[in-house]
């Protein structure tokens, strides 16, 4: 959880908006930092969190997590994490030989062109599940994670089927359940003539998004200190109607990400 | 004091050699060949080529792949290759290498010898018991003082140094490369299986077969007791999504196939985080027409650099790049178990394949040391400012 993005996003885990869709994107940067920013965030918050990790092990997660300050292997134990290890459980489906009920969410790696509705079975099961454990411990509303959906594209999965996934996706969490959904979305550079690509799922699910925050490099080159821009856009929201916009530069550190006007960096400044 | 070091398959228990504990939750794991990264406590293992480790980060972290992009001839991908999989004979880890165009064996017989004298003692010496020296020949004359010293360890037990030099002139010694296990995969050789309703097309389905049953029997994926020593896989799979590879992404606009080769490298990268193993595929990126895909393919390694050589260009009689033999992008560095990744300095790097190295540095241009370059005369300065100038007007103070 990264203090001043909390307070540019104007939330924290004790406060944050619900029924809100946030849509994380890149295009020839990395943005998975605001993943475990937002990881972190929801299980501070005290959500049930349902991650599907499509491009990385658990493992990698739990780790940027320790430096974070939250604990997943924990958090998995409790019941308020669950985690779809999607690279582990895929060899087995595609080198066919596990055909068994738990690799149904993964059915669109033997079938891409059947759609995503394995994968949103199992997160609607999962998203429904609440305080079945131990003394009664009941979770806070439930938040979808996925990272990343862009890689469905590259096992051949089209870009409506992804589409009406998140659609199915939106309205079970964030408008039935009132819990609140980010997604990772990696985009090729600007390629025109890209039909069926990564820039046309990002313009859908920009639309269908509250909150959509999209990182790439500085447009005046590279520079050692300040690892990239991101830009954040405010979306229609419940009363007030937002449309803004606003930019930050950033840098990594170890422990967290420190985010600042542009040309206020400590390089510059 | 060592740092605790984690493989990206997660922490894995080895048996302590050392009867300190402390108190953390992943164990110390020593594997030849490896050492801990000192940005994160990743698993680092050598590419072979030194000045590459230095430009990712200080090696390739076990679990990972790395990709690089053909140049034109293939010239140079073929050598990160053979350094790569030399790397991995010096130090004793296991070899895959899978290839479509030349036999594996014969990409075997070209790696290029070891350096370093202390290596080429280490594995004649292996089988040879220490010969326990009669007093006569090293008792000294001059350094005396020295004599109840402990001798100097010259032929190791196994290579413990992380990173070596090869000599590209000279092959590697077969009994040097035979002490290597070496599990191979020829496209060409292999028979067409009936994939059933598999997305991949069969030599991609054949070819993770071949590395899953190489992981499993071998026990890279933990499968296998503690007491078999741990060691490290090195994939080499040679020009990936060529032809040869029943791939039509290097030849077609819009390919039947366009996704069995990210398909294939989304189940490799599971595979490789699942097991102590790490790859380093080469894919012939010039021919591929989509960029769409190849951005996919970028972003499905951890890794990726890419070689563009200048022969054959316009580039190679160009006098800035004279000293060099091509440019290496570094394309994509991974951040692993970490926020931040590892920042390289600067991003115009070019390299060049001398004999005992293969030195990747940062583009300088060359001094211009042309005849026609003339020396701004002071008479020209002096004449800068105020009244016109007649001859040689010096301004002196």
């Amino acid at each position: 959880m990264f203090p001043e993005l909390n307070s540019i996003l104007n939330a924290t885990p004790d406060s944050f908006k619900s029924s809100d869709f946030i849509l994380v994107s890149d295009r020839r940067a990395d943005a998975s930092f605001l993943i475990h920013h937002h990881l972190s965030f929801y299980l501070r918050a005290g959500c049930k969190v349902c991650f599907l990790g499509l491009v990385q092990s658990f493992s990698h997660y739990s780790a940027v997590g320790q430096r974070l300050g939250v604990s997943l292997a924990q958090a998995r134990e409790k019941g308020q994490l669950v985690f779809l290890e999607g690279l582990k459980n895929s060899i087995g489906v595609v080198l066919q030989e596990d055909t068994s009920q738990e690799t149904q969410p993964l059915s669109y790696l033997r079938t891409p062109g059947a759609g995503l509705e394995g994968l949103f079975r199992f997160v609607d099961r999962c998203v429904r599940q609440r305080g079945d454990g131990d003394a009664g411990e009941s979770w806070g509303p439930p938040v979808l994670l996925i990272d990343d959906l862009s890689v469905l594209l590259s096992l051949g999965v089209s870009v409506g089927a992804i589409l009406d996934f998140t659609l199915y996706c939106q309205a079970t969490v964030c408008s039935e359940l009132q819990g609140n959904m980010v997604i990772l979305v990696r985009c090729e550079e600007d390629a025109d003539d890209d039909e069926e690509g990564s820039n046309l799922l990002q313009r859908g699910l920009v639309h269908q998004c509250n909150l959509a925050l999209h990182v790439e490099g500085l447009p005046t080159g590279y520079c050692r200190d300040i690892h990239g821009q991101m830009s954040v856009w405010w979306r229609q929201g419940g009363e007030t109607i937002y449309n803004q916009r606003k930019i930050f530069h950033f840098k990594l550190h170890d422990k967290g990400a420190s985010f600042f006007a542009r040309g206020t960096s400590s390089a510059v400044l | 004091m060592a740092a605790p070091v984690r493989g990206m398959a997660g922490s894995t228990s080895i048996g302590n050699t050392t009867s300190f504990q402390k108190k953390t939750r992943s164990k110390l794991v020593s594997i030849p060949g490896t050492r801990p990264s000192v940005q994160n406590g990743q698993l680092l293992v050598s590419s072979g080529v030194s000045s590459l480790d230095y430009v990712i980060g200080g090696g390739l972290a076990v679990g990972t792949l790395l990709l690089v992009e053909e140049d034109r001839y293939d010239s140079y991908s073929r050598m990160l290759l053979k350094y790569f999989l030399a790397e991995g004979v010096v130090c004793g880890h296991e070899l895959f290498l899978a290839s479509a165009r030349d036999h594996p064996d014969d990409i075997m017989q070209e790696l290029p010898s070891p350096i370093v004298d202390d290596v080429a003692g280490m594995k004649i010496s292996e089988g040879q018991s220490q010969p326990s020296d009669p007093e006569n020949p090293d008792t000294m004359k001059i350094a005396w003082r020295y004599q109840n010293q402990p001798k100097v360890q010259t032929a190791l037990a196994s290579s413990v140094r992380f990173g070596h030099y090869y000599d590209v002139s000279k092959t590697m010694e077969p009994e040097l490369r035979q002490a290597a296990k070496c599990h191979s995969f020829y496209q060409l050789q292999e028979m067409p299986v009936a994939t059933g309703s598999s997305p991949l097309p069969s030599p991609y389905h054949a070819l993770l077969k071949s590395i899953q049953t190489v992981i499993r029997k071998e026990g890279f994926d933990g499968s296998t007791p503690q007491s078999k020593v741990r060691n490290v896989l090195r994939l080499g799979l040679h020009s990936l999504g060529s032809v040869l590879w029943g791939d039509d992404v290097c030849c077609k606009d819009n390919p039947a196939h366009c996704h069995a080769l990210t398909t294939f490298l989304y189940i490799l990268r599971g595979m490789l985080r699942t097991s102590l193993s790490v790859a380093m595929v080469t894919v012939p990126s010039h021919l591929i027409q989509n960029r769409a895909v190849m951005g996919r393919i970028i972003r499905l390694s951890d890794t990726a650099v890419a070689l563009e050589s200048f022969k054959g260009s316009e580039k190679e009689t160009n006098p800035l790049y004279k000293d060099y033999h091509g440019l290496l992008h570094v394309r994509q560095l991974p951040r692993l178990n970490c926020l931040s990744c590892e920042v390289p300095d600067t991003k115009d790097l070019a390299f060049k394949l001398k004999r005992k190295q293969f030195t990747i540095e940062r583009l300088h241009l060359p001094p211009d040391l042309s005849e026609t370059v003339s020396r701004v005369s002071k008479t020209d300065l002096a004449a800068g400012c105020g009244s016109t100038a007649t001859g040689n007007k010096h301004l002196d103070f």
